[in-house]
């Protein structure tokens, strides 16, 4: 390890790893963050669930949405639309989208997360999820 | 890292690695790394949750679970549900006692819902043998800002006006301890961490330095950089083996990034740390008797003044601060002094850790702000008393500290406010006794204790504290007389007057108050030789009434076949064999045995 010679270094290291506690902090205060659930049975897999979420958390990332945080869940129930992600902003209902492909997804990223926009391919919601 | 997505927390304090908390971390690492996640799953050992009644604890994040009551057999089932599938295993969620619901969220369980953690900030959150981690929390940024930006004389005016008290017990102003040490001209001083927790159920120093090492070491370089010392040392007690290992592991790594040695973060200041073991004696708790032990000499107090600060180790100024006050200075330096003084009450500010043990649901670690009531901390908090039983009462501040009773449930916890009611803050134990304790016998307890860990140097404490419990022992036994109970109130009163150091000073403490709040129980005691509660063997007796119907299951449990009677007829006892162990009374079902 090189020996940290300034405050300014020290700053330095944290910015390059705070991402280690990153989502840990996230999950501290989940409820004013905007959550994406990414649908990961065995279906949504199959149909690449899990490289959208990969492709989900790099992206958000990239575009400089920090109050995002993505976790996988069980399946949703909309096997015909998989991969489904449902996406909650702070304060309001969950949406939920199906046959999100990697353009659909920076599309939810671009308009409904960044300006609460909706985007096509919006699944009615006919289930509530029971805290 | 980036691709990271959860992060298993498994508790790594020493109540649940020795519940097989290390097997269980095993088994999560590899049943991950079958399943294929091991790049976008984190396992991490942390520090103490705090829930130690439900430990071994898992926490996972973001969606923040908190399992309770982990087996190593339990993982598979977590790794196939929770982290392949995102289903969350029910039956290890813990459930609210109240309204029979399991939470899965720790923010909504009562147990956390009140507390503020500061000390604790990172406890249980990062995993303390990662220096990275600690820094992604901001750490070692108070001591870049006190070093680079920062005078000695603002940064303890900034500890002055953030009115943080001593955190082991005394209740002194850190800031102005500072102030004394940095006052006095020197060659050289020392820093010093009291480590030697040792009041018997308190253990949130060990936790503190388990789960959150890199606090102590920052604050300790910080207040050397305010009193102008070079070299720190923690005296730690040889029985904390993991903090031990955790802090030296800790201290290394700070080391090779610079943050300990010379020339810090290119301000010129050079500070390092060492440890000092101790052999875990209670009075080296005491500063002048630890400065004693670590010279090489007895663990033995002398007169104050000279006062550390003036002529302390090796007869240079010198500063003692205890575990958990350190851990509160490198927040105070960068939250600053309003924003903690707001915290707490008007003398008292800040939050303090207390060990609640004993009688009560949850057992574990907690923080809240202070003047938080007892009501609150003993009910909503640590979730009443253990099978619907009475409060009596709880004792706080330790050997050292008095009982509270129901009258005090109210009184919003502080220093002054302990003190006024005739006990203290201590470390911050808390041992919560129910309708079944007998008062006089939990005095004798600490009584023994206190005689046990006298280090025999003044006669009031060495002689004293020994008359104190045989004297104890008689009312216990039925064999005292009132004389009795006036020589205890006298004999106390001369001890608290004379001895030298605070361990004799206190020594009386459990014994006066709890005749002060149960002044009844000593009088059953010694007049009809009775223990109301039900404790002191040698004052109960077990007898049978007539709902017997010689089921002979009594008979069949004693230990020493003292129960005697014919199948289908009343059964006797005989008192001159029986040892009062109740197991009898515990088995009979006809509520035939009466406990006298």
């Amino acid at each position: 390890m090189a020996k940290i010679k300034s405050l300014d270094e020290l700053m330095k290291i944290r910015a390059n790893v705070q991402n280690k506690v990153d989502l840990r902090e996230k999950g501290e205060n989940i409820d004013s963050l905007i959550q994406v659930h990414v649908a990961m049975a065995t279906c949504g897999i199959a149909a690449g669930a899990r490289e959208i979420m990969d492709f989900i958390i790099q992206d958000s990332h990239k575009e400089g949405i920090d109050n995002v945080v993505v976790t996988q869940t069980g399946c949703m129930g909309y096997c015909y639309a998989e991969p489904t992600i449902q996406v909650t902003l702070p304060g309001k209902d969950p949406v939920v989208f199906g046959e999100v492909t990697q353009e659909k997804a920076k599309k939810i990223i671009e308009k409904y997360m960044k300006n609460g926009e909706l985007v096509d391919g919006i699944i009615p919601v006919t289930h509530k999820t029971v805290e | 890292m980036a691709n990271e997505k959860m992060h298993v927390l498994v508790c790594g304090g020493t109540g649940c690695l020795s519940a097989e908390g290390e097997e269980i971390i095993t088994n999560l690492k590899s049943q991950i790394a079958e399943a294929g996640l091991d790049t976008e799953v984190a396992v991490l050992k942390t520090g103490c949750f705090g829930f130690c009644e439900k430990g071994p604890i898992v926490k996972i994040l973001p969606d923040n679970t908190f399992y309770v009551r982990v087996t190593p057999e339990d993982t598979e089932e977590i790794v196939k549900e929770h982290l392949i599938k995102g289903r969350k295993v029910e039956r290890l969620l813990y459930v609210d006692p109240d309204k029979n619901e399991a939470i899965s969220d720790s923010k909504k369980m009562d147990f956390y819902k009140k507390q503020m953690r500061i000390a604790l900030r990172n406890c249980g959150f990062i995993d303390p043998a990662n220096i990275d981690e600690y820094i992604a929390r901001d750490g070692y940024m108070a001591l870049g800002k006190a070093v680079t930006d920062m005078t000695p004389d603002t940064v303890i005016q900034e500890v002055k006006d953030s009115g943080l008290r001593g955190r082991g017990g005394g209740g002194f102003p850190t800031g102005l301890k500072w102030q004394f040490a940095k006052s006095y001209d020197a060659d050289q001083k020392y820093v010093i961490c009291n480590a030697d927790e040792g009041d018997p159920g308190a253990f949130m120093d060990r936790s503190i330095l388990e789960g959150d090492p890199h606090s102590v070491i920052e604050a300790m370089a910080i207040c050397g950089y305010a009193i102008g010392a070079t070299i720190g040392r923690v005296y730690i007690r040889a029985e904390y083996p993991l903090a031990i290992k955790r802090l030296q592991y800790a201290i290394d790594e700070a080391r090779n990034y610079g943050l300990l040695g010379e020339d810090i973060l290119g301000s010129g200041f050079e500070f390092d740390i060492e440890l000092t073991l101790g052999a875990g004696a209670f009075v080296c708790g005491e500063e002048t008797a630890l400065i004693h032990s670590m010279e090489g000499k007895r663990g033995e107090p002398t007169t104050k003044p000279p006062f550390p600060a003036e002529s302390g180790y090796w007869g240079k100024p010198t500063n003692v601060n205890n575990v958990e006050t350190f851990a509160n200075i490198p927040v105070i330096l960068l939250k600053g002094a309003d924003w903690f003084s707001s915290i707490g009450t008007e003398k008292s500010t800040g939050t303090k850790v207390f060990a609640l043990a004993g009688k009560i649901n949850n057992v574990g670690l907690i923080e809240v702000p202070m003047g938080t009531t007892l009501r609150e901390v003993i009910y909503d908090i640590g979730g009443g008393i253990k099978d619907g039983k009475k409060f009596k009462a709880v004792q706080t501040g330790g050997p050292s500290g008095g009982c509270l009773t129901e009258k005090d449930l109210d009184t919003p916890i502080d220093f002054d406010n302990l003190i006024a009611k005739g006990s203290m803050m201590g470390s911050g134990g808390m041992i919560v006794v129910d309708e079944e304790s007998c008062m006089p016998a939990m005095a004798k307890f600490y009584l023994e204790f206190t005689e046990e860990e006298s280090c025999g140097k003044c006669t009031p404490c060495r002689i004293g504290t020994k008359r104190l419990s045989e004297l104890l022992e008689l009312v216990c036994n039925g064999k005292a007389e009132m004389r009795h109970l006036d020589e205890l109130k006298r004999l106390s009163r001369v001890i608290k007057d004379t001895s030298l150091c605070g361990l004799g000073q206190t020594a009386p403490n459990p014994i006066l108050s709890t005749m002060e709040a149960f002044w009844d129980e000593y009088i059953a005691h010694v007049k009809d030789k009775t223990c109301p509660a039900g404790e002191c063997s040698n004052l109960i007796k077990y007898v049978i009434n007539d709902n017997c119907i010689g089921c002979t299951v009594c008979a069949k449990v004693c230990p020493v076949e003292c129960i005697e009677g014919e199948r289908k007829q009343m059964h006797l006892i005989d008192q001159d064999e029986c040892i009062k162990c109740g197991a009898c009374y515990e088995k009979c079902k006809f509520e035939a045995i009466d406990k006298k």
